[in-house]
């Protein structure tokens, strides 16, 4: 393209009172020869605005440079026809709001800001977006309460469905469930499920398929042309479609390890599950005698919130006991009903339930540990329990003892399963004995994945989504539940984590829109959250590729599978957009049209570097600008001063960081280089998962680099920020420039 | 360069209405609109972010929430679908699903759009004013932006703060952004649906006369305490006792605090007991000694929050102990705390001295001023029937709920709104 710079320097909000206008412009028409630059005293008025937009309309201009606030202002008066390269220059909150006004420093950053922000716009090509035809089908897979909500209200929006069930029958748990507990007002009755209505919807909606007693074979591609294989009695087929939902709920604990609470015992020691069934059926009868029961035992948590077992809160077993316990009432009214909790879980309006169930005379509730349960010479159970109700320890016998097990989500964890696979192939190729031996204890640990597999993904990643702890695909973000590391695929229900009913159908609605959502922005060629919207891609300079497998290991989100040499094959629909491949790249091949490493490299090398004798140093700050440049806004906005030495340049994500920048930063002479990036570790921050750490990871590679140049490590830094840390942010910058000054000048400076 | 456009289904259709810019409608709002949706987002107050926007951290992981706001506020400056109308209140809902005319009442604002944050409104204002955004904790001027993030970023001028006839702040403003003539509008739109999102308010706790809130300088709320907590808070996040300032050595948590009490709230908040171990953890950072009792019915950590709980039980300067707290007093010659609660695993009535108590105050859902045609329970929350089409509601005014939950539900209720544009698009 024809580049036509136009430079618009506002020098309203104390911009023109802290730095000399004039000379900026100067910068701008002298250096960069730009063919229009205006300084205007109050940019985003509407006059301003209309004298950029004549410009363009002219064909004056087509790449702008709005020198004015952070681009975080003004969005909507700054955005123009998206054929003109627009690019901003925080002047305002992060030069003339914190730093002093009318001094040579501040004068000049805001010089480097502009030359910054010009060389950045002139390495900006426009995006071209990815045209594919993509399907708008969306598969479910499970077909209980969750998959029948996600393919019906899909549909119900216009959108085609397959649903695949493993079982020969639709409606999984719920569907075998008497009654529910009491989801919905007036919270005091237990509700008929409406399954069975629910079930004839999908069976018969024009927009669904339902394809029972089948399995997902495989799934390859990426969002908008997944093709999946499945395999159902009658053999295989193949479907395209743009999303999925991954909805296969979950499993009873495994009561067989219970034996502490009696399981195994006597037959009339059961599990809430088999109550439940046992209630579906007819009456709740002992299953040693078929005798009426006249008393029973619920035993909360039993394995649910016990490190020995599941650590979690299994959430719905306090409230389906209180139900169980109204089954036995309904039953027999004069039943002795004992419930034994650590706590009990009746959250929101749930409460109501609790509160009727209690209220019967006849039903007894304590918190309390259960320590022994025995046989009586009656053929009863004897329970001992130390209640903290009473303050001591009781013994009750009664005719039924239940179990009120928890939840295991039915999912595969897609990273061991890849694991598990690396270790096999080294066990059995690996170079050294040790190798061999060490690769065979792995497999031995990872051995239970084996053939857990669900979705059979044919990602490098791995066959299914990522888990967290305790095996739930969920998402990590508070903010941001539907948030995945495979893009296009949204999980629901039981699976995500433990639910009710009503949150596992609601639930479904959730994914079912963001998987439509994902169709529809892929349609476009866009990005799904967080940069959602965005239409650029990285592409790969394949011709240069040394096959080092770094950019598809480190791909949080199994954008890049690789081919047997360990080529990367990109599939951009799977891609966020955050340029951790291009920053992993040793040989600087991946780069998106408006993101590259030439073009950061080229805004380092557009900063004014003085020369030793000026005394004046030099800090380059590398930030993630979802987190770290707010930060520094916000800072501004507060008129926090810190020292004008800095250069701030942010980055897609920190994992965007590619380490040639530091070395070609230092080799030019800048004094100190700071990575400021989000928190990690457990409980990380980063949008995009691991960027801040393989950033900080990169770091021990640059550490040879300054060997090399014989420079101090002190000269570089990494802070970890939250974004309302901002506070901090001036000391932690004024402390590393001043550690820098200490170090003396960079000695490559004018080399 | 062209670009493929969304369904034109969506793209075409009426849009939705979206009451409510917190967390949870914001995700509505977003949600629908990146799937293609036009959408109207409508806030009572003059900013968006809600309740979360007021908090330090979430929990289980600690983060701030201003770093999902963040990320929502890129998503609707991005987003030409969205529009936002803040100090907007809905009056009355007409008509069907599909095809709703809903009339909106837009109180002033005095500062247009054209307002830069440059502050001299600010600077020339005399006028004070309790600051909402820290819960009356600080003042503000008159002429105000209600918190460093706010979404849209532009002051707001507070009348009924202002001195009879006091022009300094329009008279200050470079921009000509202000117009102290204006008054409240009326709009009437078209919406294919409509989204509820209201939120919720803590509930009152100078109610609960026993617990000594209003009473007693050093019992506050836990949302007090987020802002105590919160580094752009009035203390900079440094907690502190508000009789003398002193760093809290001893802190008592008053879990259930109205909730599940049938003199206050019947139902349980859901989200205090969480809620006040975060807060512990507030404490226990800053003040390494500080030693912390939780008083508690029974600990709701539901699901995985567990682990949360565990981990932060595992402090052995955090102390749980299962009892209803009966009545705190103050001891007049220092204001420390006499707590008296039942332990009931002792089983014996105790009192203890505490240097600051946190009522965990619950959770009120804020339905006043929505207009008619939405069903509420006994305890005044939305109760939208099942089936029934175009009119939903998402987030704390349906159910006491965390935030991933609100985000969740906000989606799925995103989702249900698409289905009435779909559906009133087709059919013309």
């Amino acid at each position: 393209m024809d580049r036509k710079l136009g430079v618009y320097i506002c020098s309203g909000c104390g911009i023109g009172e802290s730095v000399d206008t004039a000379k900026l412009a100067n910068v701008a028409t002298r250096e960069f020869k730009a063919p229009v630059c205006r300084v205007h005293p109050f940019l985003c008025s509407s006059e301003g605005v209309e004298a950029i937009r004549q410009d363009i309309a002219a064909g004056a201009v087509n790449t702008l440079v709005i020198a004015a606030c952070s681009p975080r202002m003004k969005t909507e008066a700054f955005s123009f026809d998206h054929t003109a390269v627009s690019e901003r220059v925080n002047l305002r909150e992060q030069v003339a709001w914190c730093h002093k006004p009318q001094d040579e420093d501040t004068e000049m950053l805001a010089e480097d800001c502009l030359r910054v922000g010009i060389v950045k716009a002139q390495k900006t090509e426009l995006p071209e977006p990815l045209l594919e035809t993509i399907s708008r089908k969306l598969l479910v897979v499970g077909g209980g309460l969750t998959g029948i909500t996600a393919a019906l209200e899909g549909a119900e929006a216009g959108y085609e469905v397959v649903l695949v069930e493993k079982e020969p029958r639709l409606g999984g748990f719920v569907a075998t469930l008497r009654k529910r507990f009491p989801t919905a007002a007036p919270y005091n009755e237990l509700m008929t499920d409406g399954m069975a209505r629910r079930i004839e919807a999908v069976s018969y909606h024009p927009r669904i398929q339902v394809l029972t007693s089948a399995k997902v074979a495989r799934i390859e591609g990426q969002p908008g042309l997944f093709d999946v294989t499945l395999r159902t009695e009658s053999g295989e087929s193949r479907v395209r479609v743009g999303a999925i939902v991954l909805a296969t709920g979950w499993k009873p604990y495994d009561a067989t390890r219970l034996g502490h609470l009696g399981y195994g015992l006597s037959p009339d020691v059961i599990t809430n599950v088999d109550l439940e069934k046992m209630a579906a059926q007819g009456s709740i009868k002992r299953p040693s005698d078929g005798r009426p029961v006249e008393s029973v035992l619920f035993i909360q948590c039993a394995g649910s919130r016990d490190k020995e077992h599941l650590p979690y809160c299994s959430t719905v077993c306090c409230m389906a006991t209180l139900k169980h316990a109204t089954y036995i009432r309904e039953q027999n009214s004069s039943a002795q009903v004992y419930i034994i909790y650590k706590d009990m879980r009746t959250p929101g309006q749930y409460e109501r339930f609790y509160a009727t169930v209690q209220a019967h005379p006849l039903n007894f509730l304590t918190q309390g540990e259960v320590t022994n349960v025995e046989k009586t010479a009656a053929g009863k159970l004897a329970v001992t329990v130390k209640s903290t109700l009473l303050a001591e320890t009781i013994t009750l016998e009664v005719d039924l003892v239940v179990l009120a097990t928890g939840m295991v989500p039915n999912s595969a964890d897609g990273e061991a399963i890849r694991a598990l696979e690396d270790a096999e192939r080294a066990a059995a190729k690996g170079e050294s004995e040790t190798q061999r031996a060490e690769a065979a204890k792995k497999v031995e640990e990872l051995r239970k994945h084996k053939g857990t597999e669900i979705l059979n993904l044919t990602y490098r990643q791995g066959p299914d989504l990522p888990v967290l702890r305790h095996g739930f695909p969920d998402s990590h973000f508070v903010c941001f539940p539907y948030e995945t590391r495979r893009t296009g695929i949204y999980t629901a229900g039981a699976v995500r984590a433990p639910m009710d009913s009503r949150q596992a159908a609601e639930d479904a609605l959730g994914a079912a829109l963001k998987a439509i959502q994902c169709i529809e922005l892929a349609s476009q060629g866009r990005a799904v959250h967080p940069r959602a919207g965005d239409l650029s891609v990285p592409s790969f300079l394949l011709q240069r590729c040394t096959q080092c497998k770094r950019c598809t290991e480190e791909c949080p989100f199994g954008a890049l599978d690789e081919d047997a040499k360990g080529t990367p094959k990109p599939n951009p629909y799977r891609c966020r957009r955050c340029g951790i491949c291009m920053g992993a790249c040793p040989e600087r091949i991946v780069s998106f049209r408006n993101y590259s490493v030439d073009m950061i490299a080229s805004m380092i090398k557009a900063i004014e570097v003085p020369e030793e004798d000026e005394e004046k140093f030099r800090v380059l700050a590398f930030v993630c600008e979802n987190d770290a440049y707010p930060a520094l806004d916000i800072a501004g906005m507060k008129r926090r001063q810190y020292d004008a030495s800095v250069r701030i340049i942010p980055l897609r994500c920190l994992g965007s960081l590619n380490i040639v920048w530091i070395a070609d930063a230092l080799s030019r002479g800048i004094d100190g280089v700071m990575l400021i990036g989000c928190k990690y570790g457990d409980d990380y921050q980063c949008h995009f998962i691991r960027g801040s750490e393989l950033a900080q990871r990169r770091l021990e590679n640059v550490k040879e680099t300054l060997q090399r140049l014989q420079l101090e490590s002190e000269r570089l830094q990494f802070v970890q920020l939250s974004i309302n840390e901002s506070d901090t942010l001036p000391t932690q910058i004024d402390n590393f420039v001043n550690r820098v000054r200490e170090l003396g000048p960079n000695p490559y400076k004018g080399l | 360069m062209s670009v493929p456009s969304a369904l034109p289904t969506f793209r075409n259709g009426k849009p939705v209405l979206v009451i409510g810019g917190g967390i949870a409608g914001l995700t509505t709002a977003l949600e629908a609109a990146e799937v293609g949706c036009q959408v109207i987002l409508a806030e009572k107050s003059p900013a968006l972010g809600g309740r979360v926007a007021r908090m330090h951290q979430y929990f289980p992981k600690l983060c701030p929430p201003t770093c999902g706001l963040e990320i929502n506020l890129r998503r609707l400056r991005e987003n030409p679908r969205i529009t936002v109308l803040t100090l907007a209140e809905a009056e009355e809902i007409r008509g069907v699903p599909g095809n709703y005319e809903v009339t909106l009442r837009l109180s002033p604002r005095f500062v247009s759009e054209t307002c830069t944050l440059c502050g001299d409104c600010a600077q020339a204002c005399a006028a004070e004013k309790p600051d909402e955004f820290n819960y009356g904790l600080s003042k503000t001027k008159a002429a105000y932006l209600p918190s460093g993030n706010a979404y849209p970023a532009r002051y707001v001028i507070d009348r009924a703060a202002c001195p009879e006839g006091c022009k300094a702040c329009q008279e200050a403003c470079a921009y000509g952004s202000i117009d102290l003539s204006q008054k409240v509008e009326r709009k009437t739109i078209q919406v294919a649906a409509v989204v509820a999102a209201t939120g919720w308010a803590p509930y009152d706790a100078t109610k609960i006369d026993y617990l000594g809130f209003g009473k007693y300088p050093n019992v506050v709320t836990n949302v007090i305490l987020e802002r105590l907590a919160a580094l752009d808070g009035p203390t900079a996040g440094r907690i502190l006792r508000p009789s003398d300032g002193k760093e809290p050595q001893t802190v008592a948590f008053v879990q259930c605090a109205g909730s599940r009490d049938d003199n206050h709230l019947p139902y349980c908040s859901a989200v205090c007991c969480a809620a006040s171990i975060k807060q512990a953890t507030y404490i226990r950072k800053l003040y390494t000694q500080a030693q912390i009792t939780i008083f508690y019915i029974d600990v709701r950590t539901l699901g995985r929050l567990e682990d949360f709980y565990a981990s932060v039980a595992a402090d052995p300067k955090i102390a749980f102990v299962k009892g209803k707290v009966g009545a705190v007093e103050q001891d007049p010659g220092n204001h420390d705390l006499l707590v008296t609660a039942e332990d009931i695993l002792s089983g014996k009535k105790k009192t203890q001295r505490f240097d600051l108590v946190v009522l965990a105050t619950g959770i009120v859902p804020q339905t006043d001023g929505l207009p008619a045609g939405f069903a509420l329970d006994e305890f005044k929350f939305l109760s939208v029937p099942e089936g029934r089409a175009g009119l939903y509601s998402a987030g704390c005014v349906h159910r006491p709920e965390e935030v991933s939950a609100a985000v969740q539900d906000a989606t799925g209720a995103a989702l249900k709104a698409l289905q009435c544009v779909s559906r009133s698009s087709q059919h013309g």
